[in-house]
């Protein structure tokens, strides 16, 4: 039971690497800006997946906080980069 | 190949592999749709399943993962769950806003690209 345990932490931890080459071919071939914005703001979420799951792989709490401070980091520069998109300045 | 796996009961490793699965299927499902959809209307539903449904399964597995191996109540990725619900649609309505009045000043009224024909049913009403 253990081992499948162990085998399907590491599935996952290869499902998410996956979705961040997605994100991150989207990423450099997007045809609009606001698609690279889009983009980004995924990977950051797929960052986040992926310490929380490097996390339960080797059993330790302190990826928790690695995680919160992506998704903290993350929202920021997203709606930066929107409001850049939106108004060509970030701070009126 | 795993370090410190062996004291978890089988109870808990279970549902633990059901939403661990479940999460990564479904983020690398909303990725795909980030990466095939044609336009960028369809393309920002993508990530939002990957954000609420699929940051939802693996933060339930994380949970109860960690609250099997330290036989005490972890709850403190509710904190990240709270943090997300709040900020994601916050997120998402920022850049769609942004892509909206990019496309409606470039004059472009569908926000069609390249590769999509001009009669999808999903372009934007023609300025007055």
């Amino acid at each position: 039971m253990n081992q499948m345990l162990s085998l399907t932490i590491n599935l996952s931890l290869m499902c998410v690497v996956l979705a961040m080459l997605l994100c991150s071919i989207r990423l450099l071939r997007g045809p609009t800006a606001q698609d690279r914005v889009l983009a980004l703001d995924t990977l950051w979420m797929c960052t986040m997946l992926l310490m929380l799951t490097l996390g339960m792989r080797f059993a330790s709490l302190i990826y928790f906080e690695a995680a919160m401070i992506i998704a903290l980091t993350g929202f920021v520069s997203s709606i930066a980069l929107a409001k850049f998109l939106m108004r060509g300045e970030i701070i009126e | 190949m795993m370090p410190i796996v062996e004291s978890i009961p089988a109870w808990i490793a279970v549902p633990v592999m059901l939403f661990l699965l479940l999460g990564s299927a479904i983020t690398l499902i909303g990725t795909l749709g980030l990466l095939r959809l044609p336009n960028f209307y369809q393309r920002i539903h993508g990530p939002a399943i990957t954000i609420t449904f699929g940051t939802g399964c693996i933060l339930i597995a994380s949970m109860i993962y960690f609250t099997g191996l330290q036989a005490r109540p972890v709850v403190h990725e509710l904190l990240i769950t709270a943090f997300v619900l709040l900020t994601a649609p916050v997120t998402s309505m920022m850049i769609m806003r942004a892509a909206v009045y990019r496309d409606l000043r470039a004059g472009r009224a569908g926000g069609a690209d390249q590769n999509t024909p001009s009669d999808d049913p999903y372009r934007f009403p023609p300025e007055k």
